[in-house]
């Protein structure tokens, strides 16, 4: 099975994020990661691979930045990266990046493509759904699980309130996959290696055409969310901040 | 003023409804909710669409209509929701919607969208909206904003807000390009009981619709073990994170949750590493609880988690990072070492106890 995953580099879980000036965006000195589900989705397709032979392509849309996610994807199993590269890539929604992933991509005829189900930052939840709507393929969303069928795959999708589904589907597919699903693999000191001369394919998103122009929902300010709830904030020592909070516990409300 | 919880009627809208008729003569364009429903009856969520659709609706001076697709006692779901002030409810009617496909559902709604002309088309931020609706507004050419937490209309312009960064910030967002526009509004968002409710039903339509037969096969929804505990009837819960660390300092919370007399809950981290069971997860892939007293240790505080618990009386959260999402909620903070602050409340909670 030939797979591609698709990978977004986003501020790290505890980065202290700030609207920087002008409200449209963060300040960049964050540190960056992979965002979380994307990291369960190539942990799935490499799993895929060992299982059942083929190959791995790991793509991002990001600033020369989000090059690293492709770096640790290579050193983890993946046989080649693609990064579809622009300053522009924060700015896009999620349109316009299933766009430019679509772009990214003729010709190379996957059998199957993953993302993770959200990003962390915008958290839209849309592009692998887009992006098999464009490329005019099948999709499941938030797969727990996938194993492959005679005539395409099986997949469990996660339901709410502690449902699951299977679904058969045919390939070529687009799956949208469920962080902390299977427990993630480091990259080892000889994938590091290896990963060095493996091919990795630079798209310039200028040249293909996809710019926030594209985008079907613009962002006319970023800040920080005024509090819809009053929160009293205990400060003290750990036995004077337990002393306060067992008073309003008592008190306030009533269930000591 | 963003809408959400608020009440108060937009004034200003009669301009607008002038305008809007007398740019399309023969009928204002409407604003569609679509309802979600499944063997289980209409999912919660619809109602709150329901609010956020009379909202704008009242904002803008247009008329809000339902869209039920066929599925289970459909007719029943119709007169359910024509109980609610809405100028109509279109049915949408063939066998080939049940069981729920994206495919199916997507073919189905655009014939409805496209006889209905709508300006907005609104939804619950479901797992099964967030199946379909990506798809169905790419079909049309169109953009979807997800997971929506309130709107306000400045100038005649809808502005919507949505949370970003796990909730550490939010934005306003408009839409660029052609309507029909398509919202998704976060769970819990709108409240379901402050729909208006109508003396004199709205009238249903039955309009029919022809998908092609889907490429999916979609298998009967199951659940894994049966859910052994109940959270949702627990006066008090304990509730763990990642902040934890390892599993077996779980014992500190146990601890803490049963000098309390709690329930032990957790975020959903913790219920995928193995450390507690499935059924002691809370959230949008957990269970939903509206506790006395919801006292989160080590939780962040992701979205997923806060529409299973925001519904507490009384939040108390325990975390280190003073940033965390998880105080926008809480009535009472701590930031802080759990390690610490823990058993300096089990201690102090002995004491009182006697």
């Amino acid at each position: 099975m030939k797979i591609l995953v698709c990978l977004k580099q986003v501020p790290a879980k505890d980065a202290p994020i700030k609207v920087a000036a002008g409200e449209m965006w963060i300040r960049e000195d964050v540190t960056y990661e992979v965002n979380e589900p994307d990291a369960y989705a190539l942990e799935e397709a490499l799993r895929q691979k060992e299982a059942h032979g083929g190959e791995v392509v790991a793509l991002t849309v990001g600033p020369a930045r989000a090059a690293q996610v492709l770096r640790e994807a290579l050193a983890k199993g993946a046989d080649r990266a693609v990064h579809v590269e622009g300053e522009a890539a924060a700015q896009l929604d999620c349109f316009a990046t299933a766009e430019a992933i679509a772009r990214a991509i003729p010709g190379e005829h996957f059998d199957l493509i993953f993302t993770g189900l959200q990003s962390d930052d915008y958290g839209f939840a849309q592009v692998g759904v887009v992006l098999a709507e464009l490329l005019g393929l099948p999709h499941a969303t938030i797969i727990m699980h996938l194993e492959p069928t005679a005539t395409g795959i099986r997949v469990k999708r996660e339901l709410e309130g502690g449902y699951f589904q299977n679904v058969d589907l045919p390939t070529p597919a687009v799956l949208t996959i469920q962080s902390g699903i299977s427990k993630l693999r480091y990259a080892t000191l000889m994938g590091i290696k290896a990963a060095k001369s493996k091919p990795l394919t630079r798209h310039s998103l200028e040249e293909m055409g996809v710019t926030p122009r594209l985008n079907r929902q613009t962002i006319t300010r970023l800040y920080v969310p005024a509090r819809s709830k009053k929160t009293e904030m205990l400060t003290g020592t750990a036995k004077e901040v337990a002393a306060q909070l067992v008073e309003h516990l008592k008190n306030d409300a009533r269930v000591l | 003023m963003t809408r959400g919880f608020s009440e108060n009627p937009h004034r200003s809208s009669l301009v607008r409804l002038w305008f809007r008729d007398f740019q399309t003569p023969y009928m204002a364009q409407p604003i569609l909710v679509v309802i979600e429903h499944g063997a289980r009856g209409i999912n919660p969520a619809s109602w709150e669409v329901i609010t956020a659709g009379q909202a704008l609706g009242e904002a803008l001076g247009l008329p809000v209509e339902a869209v039920v697709l066929e599925g289970v006692e459909a007719d029943t779901v119709c007169s359910q929701v024509a109980t609610r002030q809405l100028a109509g409810v279109r049915h949408a009617v063939h066998s080939g919607l049940v069981p729920y496909t994206p495919e199916t559902q997507v073919q189905a709604l655009v014939q409805v969208i496209t006889a209905a002309a709508p300006v907005y088309v609104l939804f619950p931020h479901t797992y099964q909206a967030r199946d379909y609706v990506p798809q169905l507004a790419t079909r049309m050419a169109r953009g979807l904003i997800s997971d929506a937490t309130g709107f306000r209309v400045e100038s005649g312009r809808v502005v919507l807000t949505r949370q970003m960064f796990q909730g550490k910030l939010a934005a306003d967002v408009v839409f660029a390009g052609e309507t029909p526009h398509f919202v998704s509004f976060q769970i819990g968002a709108f409240r379901g009981d402050k729909a208006v409710l109508t003396t004199a039903p709205a009238p249903i339509e039955k309009v029919s619709v022809a998908p092609s037969p889907p490429l999916l096969q979609p298998g009967e929804p199951f659940q894994e073990a049966k859910q052994a505990v109940d959270l949702s009837k627990a006066d008090l819960i304990v509730s763990v994170g990642r902040g934890i660390k390892e599993p077996k300092n779980l014992d500190l919370v146990r601890e803490l949750a049963q000098v309390l007399g709690a329930e032990l809950a957790a975020s959903r981290p913790i219920c995928d590493s193995g450390w507690l069971p499935m059924d002691r997860q809370i959230g949008s892939s957990g269970q939903t609880v509206s506790p006395k007293l919801y006292l989160a240790v080590g939780i962040s505080g992701a979205i997923q988690h806060l529409v299973g618990m925001k519904g507490a009386r009384t939040i108390v959260a325990i975390n280190k990072d003073p940033e965390a999402p998880i105080f926008e909620v809480a009535d009472y903070g701590v930031v802080g070492n759990l390690f610490e602050v823990v058993p300096a409340l089990i201690e102090e909670i002995k004491k009182r106890k006697g």
